[in-house]
């Protein structure tokens, strides 16, 4: 693999502009200083209690994401570029989902295969033909994008589900303002401080029409043992809603209620962040203490809007994924803006052909899988574990897709031999209200803090970043 | 506010109370038990120290003896015991973390520190008689943390109230617990009284309630078990007496009312006790037998828990 394209350094060395004082600054900075304040930031970190859960660990129940206090830095022109083509994508999605549900034309257009749909555990029957408060299914997403040169932005992939991870977005910055004020008042960095105000008010714009005119919206949570229970509660304290769980709630003739040391209060819109199987005993899986009995009823009534709506996986889902640029041209007729990795469907028998012929070289990953579990890098792997997915290949081909081993764009990081390159992602998040499309300037910028590896989830060892997208 | 929200920060508050008085309770056990045998008396301290947490039927299945070593380790460390200071602060912090919204990030700080202390540097317990002493100034320190936090920086809304209404009703509790469990060496037609014996007996029950300097402010007297039983009983001024704890029950179930527009069982029920309490005398208490004042007491206050569950945090 050729020497990766470096945020900092580009591909040959050259410093790049918006770099160009966070390396002044870098080198009048004695390296212990930045030891010094990275253990700052861990100390503060762990104080505030941001800490995400590993399942299937019993030790360490709560971690830490590991932080990294050198900024992954964007120019406005690079923002402003990638922003068109973010609202762009969801606006995709959204009428990507809207036709699925509805009408279908994009199947009868033989654009995408029908079985892909019908036949994926992520499609929902039961929202064929339910109307959404302004045809809205994704109101907040969060689009894995990489970059492997200075010019192309490319969508690794969707998050159109319960993307996570805002909640390192703005407390990363709070951070480095408190730890580095001096290195922001030497740029004019864009700030992220508005995105809970931009939250609460595209979820208050989605308000079923039977709502009054102070629509209540709720953050469902499954609870403290969740991965994300940080986030959650974060979210909430800053929205300045209430936090509820599946047992708060209780439906009374097709209207949801929370439980309050005053009796029962309506709930018009929940921000949900429990998976579509677990939000209603009754319609999904039954053995769900999470959800609400009678809640999928409500929400079929018009009563109260979920955010996102149910069966929006199936916008996100990695076989779709590969469809993305040609669902972009259909509803928008417009060229996509931001590339898709080229992607080998295995369920096509000539791809899978040279998916197994080229296994050495490939990044494999299940169709339902997520988190960076399940999935193998050729360059990295082992021939028996090459050999034991080459059987599980064949056994469920349509189970997997394949994708080129890229080169993820590199970010000076700090490691225990000094400043290093490693490769990082950016997640931004697209919110979608009634009428807008938004994004705050910046997102979630994940690292690999390993040497050489392309795996920036957390629960694999990644890292994060603050992202500054410089307002020039 | 959530039925949710308002059941934890009433049980955040009860797990940080209850913690201090088990540190207390530790601390006032090994004060009395290191006095020379003459001093004390043959009756077993840690026993005692077992019957005032409530936790002796259970801490038998686990140990045949009860000595320093084995009922330091059971309150404060195991597992096996809910209410171990241990398991309080575990708790404290589970409910913290559901009603993280519901408290000011100086609450959530105290706790979440606590819990960070309690693992980092008491994970393996205590070796020594100064670590056990450190640690349990640690509980201690914890403990006044979290209510001087809450105090300082909380709304005076429905959140602060129910917080308040945990604190008051175990520390009614605790107090009373301790008073049943001594009882007998309150009482004044016990044989020994006066002796060395109940002296030391009296100071231990006073510093358990951390009231031993209070009582010479209050009476000016030297310790005499009827003054001491109607500082921890009846006397309002003493934070941890039964009737100062009721005197704020009310006013934070009146509080909730008012706020509500509405009151109830429990606004009711606790005005009953404070009643009575401010009606009572020593005198008549000795009369009918402070046994069955105190488990009186103490069952009326586990009904005024049930109620307030039942009125607002189901």
């Amino acid at each position: 693999m050729a020497v990766a394209f470096d945020e900092m350094n580009g591909s040959g060395g050259e410093l790049r502009q918006a770099y160009q004082e966070l390396s002044r600054w870098l080198k009048e900075t004695p390296p212990d200083t930045l030891e010094y304040r990275r253990q700052e930031a861990e100390l503060l970190f762990r104080r505030i209690g941001i800490t995400f859960a590993v399942y299937g660990e019993a030790e360490a129940q709560e971690r830490l994401i590991p932080f990294d206090v050198i900024p992954r830095i964007m120019s406005g022109k690079e923002w402003t570029l990638l922003e068109k083509g973010l609202k762009q994508r969801v606006r995709a999605l959204n009428m990507f989902l809207r036709d699925i549900y509805h009408g279908r034309d994009i199947l009868r257009a033989n654009i995408i295969p029908e079985d892909l749909i019908f036949q994926n555990p992520v499609f929902r029957p039961e929202m064929n033909g339910q109307d959404v408060p302004h045809d809205v299914y994704v109101h907040i997403a969060g689009i894995d994008i990489i970059r492997t040169d200075a010019e192309n932005f490319i969508v690794l992939e969707d998050n159109a589900r319960t993307p996570s991870g805002v909640s390192y977005m703005l407390e990363n910055r709070e951070i480095m303002m408190r730890l580095f004020p001096d290195l922001f008042a030497r740029h004019r960095v864009a700030p992220v401080e508005k995105y809970p105000d931009e939250l609460l008010s595209a979820l208050r714009s989605v308000a079923p029409l039977s709502a009054s005119a102070e629509p209540t919206v709720a953050l469902m949570t499954p609870g403290v043992y969740n991965s994300a229970y940080y986030e959650h509660s974060f979210l909430a304290d800053k929205l300045g809603i209430e936090l509820v769980e599946g047992r708060d709630l209780v439906i009374k003739n097709d209207e949801v209620f929370m439980r309050t040391t005053e009796g029962l209060k309506r709930v018009d819109v929940i921000y949900r962040r429990v998976d579509d199987d677990f939000l209603d005993p009754l319609t999904f899986r039954p053995d769900s203490a999470l959800g609400v009995p009678g809640l999928m009823s409500a929400y079929a009534a018009g009563n109260v809007t979920l955010a996102n709506a149910v069966g929006t996986g199936i916008a996100d889902d990695k076989a779709i994924y590969s469809y993305m640029p040609e669902v972009v041209k259909f509803y928008l007729g417009e060229e996509p803006i931001l590339k898709n990795v080229q992607t080998w469907r295995c369920r096509e028998p000539q791809d899978l052909a040279y998916v197994l012929d080229n296994l050495g070289d490939l990044v494999v990953k299940e169709v339902h899988g997520s988190g960076g579990y399940g999935m193998l890098i050729g360059p990295a792997a082992t021939k028996a574990t090459i050999e034991a997915f080459r059987d599980k290949l064949k056994r469920e081909p349509e189970g997997f897709i394949a994708q080129p081993t890229l080169a993820l764009s590199t970010c000076p990081t700090c490691t225990a031999s000094g400043l290093a390159p490693r490769h990082v992602d950016l997640r931004p998040f697209v919110l979608t209200g009634s009428n807008h499309v938004t994004i705050v300037p910046g997102g979630l910028t994940r690292v690999a803090l390993k040497e050489g590896s392309l795996v920036v989830n957390s629960s694999q060892g990644g890292g994060t970043k603050d992202t500054w997208i410089l307002d020039e | 506010m959530l039925s949710r929200t308002a059941e934890n920060l009433y049980w955040l508050a009860r797990y940080v109370e209850r913690a201090e008085y088990l540190a207390r309770t530790i601390d006032a056990t090994l004060r009395v038990t290191a006095l020379p045998a003459a001093y004390i008396g043959k009756t077993n301290e840690w026993d005692s120290a077992l019957l005032t947490a409530g936790v002796s039927a259970s801490f038998y299945e686990v140990y045949q003896e009860a000595n320093e070593q084995n009922v330091v380790e059971y309150l404060s460390f195991a597992p096996g015991n809910p209410s171990s200071i241990r398991n309080c602060i575990e708790n404290a912090r589970l409910n913290s973390r559901s009603v993280r919204t519901a408290l000011t990030s100086e609450m959530w700080d105290t706790i979440n520190s606590a819990w960070i202390e309690l693992q980092e540097v008491w994970g393996k317990g205590t070796a020594s008689r100064e670590e056990l002493a450190k640690f349990l100034r640690f509980v201690q320190e914890t403990s006044l943390r979290f209510d001087g936090s809450a105090y300082r920086t909380m709304l005076r809304n429905d959140a602060y109230w129910f917080s308040r209404l945990g604190l008051h009703l175990e520390r009614a509790d605790n107090t009373a617990r301790i008073l049943d469990v001594k009882y007998h060496v309150l009482l004044p037609q016990e044989e020994h009284v006066g002796g060395p014996l109940d002296y030391y007996q009296w100071n231990s029950i006073l510093r358990s309630v951390s009231a031993n300097t209070a009582y010479h402010w209050v009476y000016r007297e030297t310790l005499k078990p009827w003054l001491i039983a109607d500082l921890l009983i009846l006397n309002d001024t003493l934070p941890r007496s039964l009737a100062s704890c009721y005197g704020n029950l009310v006013r934070n179930l009146d509080q909730i009312g008012v706020a509500y527009g509405r009151q109830g069982a429990s606004q009711r029920h606790a005005r009953g006790v404070r009643n009575r309490l401010e009606h009572s005398h020593m005198d008549d208490i000795f009369q009918h037998g402070v046994h069955e004042f105190i488990q009186e007491f103490i069952a009326d206050n586990g009904r005024l828990g049930e109620i307030i569950t039942k009125q607002y945090l189901i």
